[in-house]
């Protein structure tokens, strides 16, 4: 054992060798492997984190949305066909969203408005992912207590105010105690001030969040009284959410049900492996880094055969030459994994992967700052380590073979010559 | 003793370009001398060298080693008779560029395993007993054509083999070097290790100390 | 120093780093949590569904509220966004592949 041991050594020792005799072309190799590895590896992390993030956190999402769909369009829902969702049977309660998009010209982005819910959240117990909404019978009566829309820090939505994510706040470099200007839907100018800001640690759900009071809200857009966003539904039973949608849909034909494990399922989809630009990108990656490692180990230089024949000619036999060449390729392959590995969790995790960035954010002007949870998927690196360093160390001995097999009688005749 | 029973060689069997390097040769190398094969190129001297050193085998006939037979032998019993019974010295010196000398002179051993400090050892010894040990860790493209030989003589001692094999190994010699070579192949002798050398070199086949000349002519022994 | 011995280092070191770098990470999780949860709570208290990761157009930010026919209304041109329309697929059940 002590003599393999020690002959691994050797063998090492010489390949080694043979590595630093040819600095400049090894370490670029090197340095090109690495930076393949920390690419994919940067990829991997920042997709998986934020896919786990999103399922975990929309655990609380509303059981069911119901949109109402016109022409193929998501159109504005009736607030009369709350009462036909009510009385299905297995919904527990029925609640309604206002929200919509704004686009503000000076600063390019969009926002997200929102009216929060009046209403006090009722905690469920312990076990049930979902929660209540209490009914509104009649939006406009609940106005009138004046009770206080959204708290956060002890700032509160009232009307001609309203609190902003912190990529809102970035955008337009504003904060609270200013005010914003907003065009209605009739062309009348709106001033709204900023009472408050969302927490920064929630940015990436609420970066681009406005919340607004909802007359305010039913002023920017012209949404008349009778109208809503779409409908939210809990059920009394979640084994039977599918039940339910489908009689909800029987029962309002214009309508789109989206279920809670929809959403969840989306975002676990989301940067897939099979979708859209990560194939291109991962699979060219990958395809190059193959073609320039058989590249590079496919054609033998005449050095590297003059000395594989001298090696046979000492007294190496075959299979310690092959044992040199995977030596060869696994040394180079096992240090920049390692370090492409390494680079790219510091790349994700401390620096929130800001290489990635510019592509990320796209034509978006608003883009949430936040630093990516450390949920790492050792599957993937174990898929990432063989699709890397198998091939390399492959590309590395396989086409020595040839010359690994020269007898030593040919190698001494030509390198004899 | 070293005994060769009719071997032949063909190259290229079956092809236009078959060619037949030895004839049927019959002899035995008789240890503790010095044997020298010489005559014209393609009179079948390198490859006669090669099937003694075990670096090749014959097409036809039989090779023995004190009385074992190895022409049989597979690939990896072969392999370790012929790194542990021979040490070849090459025409070129044939070192590895780009290491030292001292590691050249230790390569032949590394796929035995042996402990380094051991083998680093002996390999120093070595070169010390060649007058190297100043150029242990020097770069081979730094070393003389003489400091060279003597590194590649070296390395075929590392293993402490019976024989020593040299194929031509004063043709890129001057005369000086040369019979600083012969001195060495005297000093092989005292050791108690058989020696066969193949060179058309007179200074080499007329030295005292080659005990026998053996000549070859179209891959026959000429009487 | 052997070079096998240096290489040995270098991979120890590695070996070492990315231990902690795997500490770091699990400490972060746990960390992590206080963030995780102000987002659920938020998530449940506004009734939101989806990540503000890419507000440049309707089905980018709300993947999933979007229906079928977004994608191709918000530029002029009718261009799909990119690169965040390339990133994210229909949601699951939405269309099948046709054989």
């Amino acid at each position: 054992m002590r003599e393999w041991i020690e002959k691994q050594r050797y063998i090492i020792d010489f390949t080694l060798s043979s590595l630093l005799r040819r600095k400049v072309k090894n370490l670029g190799l090197w340095v090109l492997y690495m930076l393949v590895v920390f690419l994919l590896a940067s990829v991997m992390f920042y997709t998986h984190a934020i896919k786990k993030e999103a399922v975990d956190v929309l655990r609380h999402s509303p059981e069911i949305i119901v949109q109402r769909i016109i022409a193929g369009r998501h159109d504005l829902f009736p607030v009369r066909y709350l009462d036909i969702l009510k009385r299905i049977r297995g919904v527990e309660a029925v609640g309604t969203r206002l929200w919509g998009y704004y686009y503000d010209r000076s600063s390019g982005a969009n926002y997200t408005l929102l009216v929060p819910p009046e209403q006090e959240v009722v905690k469920e117990d312990a076990g049930r992912e979902s929660r209540t909404v209490t009914v509104e019978q009649d939006p406009k009566a609940l106005h009138e207590e004046h009770r206080p829309l959204f708290a956060t820090d002890g700032a509160t939505v009232e009307p001609g105010s309203v609190i902003i994510g912190n990529g809102i706040a970035r955008v337009r470099q504003a904060g609270p105690g200013e005010f914003m200007i907003f065009r209605a839907h009739d062309g009348k100018v709106m001033s709204l001030k900023i009472a408050g800001l969302l927490s920064s640690s929630s940015e990436l759900v609420s970066s681009d969040l406005m919340l607004i009071t909802e007359d305010d809200f039913r002023k920017v857009f012209g949404i008349p009284d009778d109208l809503v966003t779409d409908a939210v539904v809990s059920v009394t039973n979640p084994e039977e959410v599918t039940t339910v949608s489908m009689k909800i849909s029987k029962q309002l034909p214009d309508s789109r049900p989206i279920v809670r494990d929809e959403i969840r399922r989306t975002y676990d989809s989301i940067f897939n492996w099979r979708g859209g630009m990560m194939i291109v990108i991962l699979s060219s990656a990958v395809f190059a880094f193959v073609i320039f490692a058989w590249d590079k180990a496919s054609g033998l230089s005449a050095g590297e055969k003059r000395e594989i024949g001298i090696l046979k000619a000492i007294g190496w036999e075959t299979s310690d030459i092959i044992l040199m060449k995977f030596w060869e390729g696994a040394v180079i392959s096992l240090t920049a994994f390692f370090a492409g590995v390494i680079l790219a969790y510091i790349h994700v995790f401390f620096t929130s992967a800001m290489l990635f960035e510019p592509a990320l954010k796209g034509w978006s002007t608003l883009f949430p700052a936040f630093k990516p949870v450390p949920f790492i998927s050792a599957e993937q690196l174990i898929v990432l380590f063989f699709l890397t360093v198998v091939p390399y160390t492959m590309a590395t001995v396989v086409p020595s073979w040839r010359a690994a097999t020269i007898d030593p009688d040919t190698a001494m005749r030509q390198t004899g010559e | 003793m070293i005994e060769l029973v009719n071997v032949k060689k063909v190259f290229n069997a079956g092809r236009p370009s078959e060619y037949s390097a030895l004839n049927g040769i019959s002899l035995n190398i008789e240890e503790n001398k010095v044997t020298v094969l010489t005559g014209p190129s393609g009179s079948g001297k390198t490859t006669l060298l090669s099937i003694i050193g075990c670096m090749s085998r014959p097409t036809a006939g039989r090779v023995k080693m004190r009385g074992r037979e190895i022409t049989s032998l597979p690939e990896r019993f072969l392999t370790d008779v012929r790194r542990k019974s021979f040490g070849f010295i090459f025409q070129q010196h044939n070192l590895i560029n780009g290491i030292t000398a001292l590691e050249n002179v230790m390569l032949p051993a590394y796929p035995l395993g042996e402990r380094r400090s051991a083998l680093k050892e002996r390999a120093t010894r070595y070169l010390g007993q060649l007058n190297l040990q100043d150029k242990a860790s020097s770069q081979i493209e730094w070393l003389s054509g003489g400091e060279a030989q003597r590194v590649g003589i070296v390395r075929a001692l590392i293993n402490n083999p019976a024989t020593i094999i040299a194929d031509e190994p004063t043709a890129h010699l001057d005369t000086k070097l040369s019979h600083r070579f012969m001195e060495i192949v005297e000093n092989f002798k005292a050791e108690g290790r058989t020696v066969l050398i193949t060179s058309h070199d007179p200074l080499v086949y007329k030295s005292s100390t080659v005990d026998r000349v053996i000549k070859l002519r179209d891959g026959q022994i000429e009487e | 120093m052997r070079k096998s011995t240096q290489l040995f280092l270098i991979v120890a070191a590695q070996l070492v780093i990315a231990a902690l770098l795997w500490v770091h990470g699990s400490l972060s999780a746990a960390d992590s949590e206080r963030r995780l949860a102000e987002e659920r709570e938020l998530v449940g208290r506004l009734m939101l569904t989806d990540l503000a990761l890419f507000t440049e157009a309707r089905y980018t930010r709300h993947l999933s509220q979007a229906d079928l026919h977004t994608p191709f209304q918000d530029f002029p041109m009718a261009l799909e966004h990119f690169p965040s329309g390339s990133f994210v697929q229909p949601a699951p059940g939405h269309f099948q592949r046709v054989p």
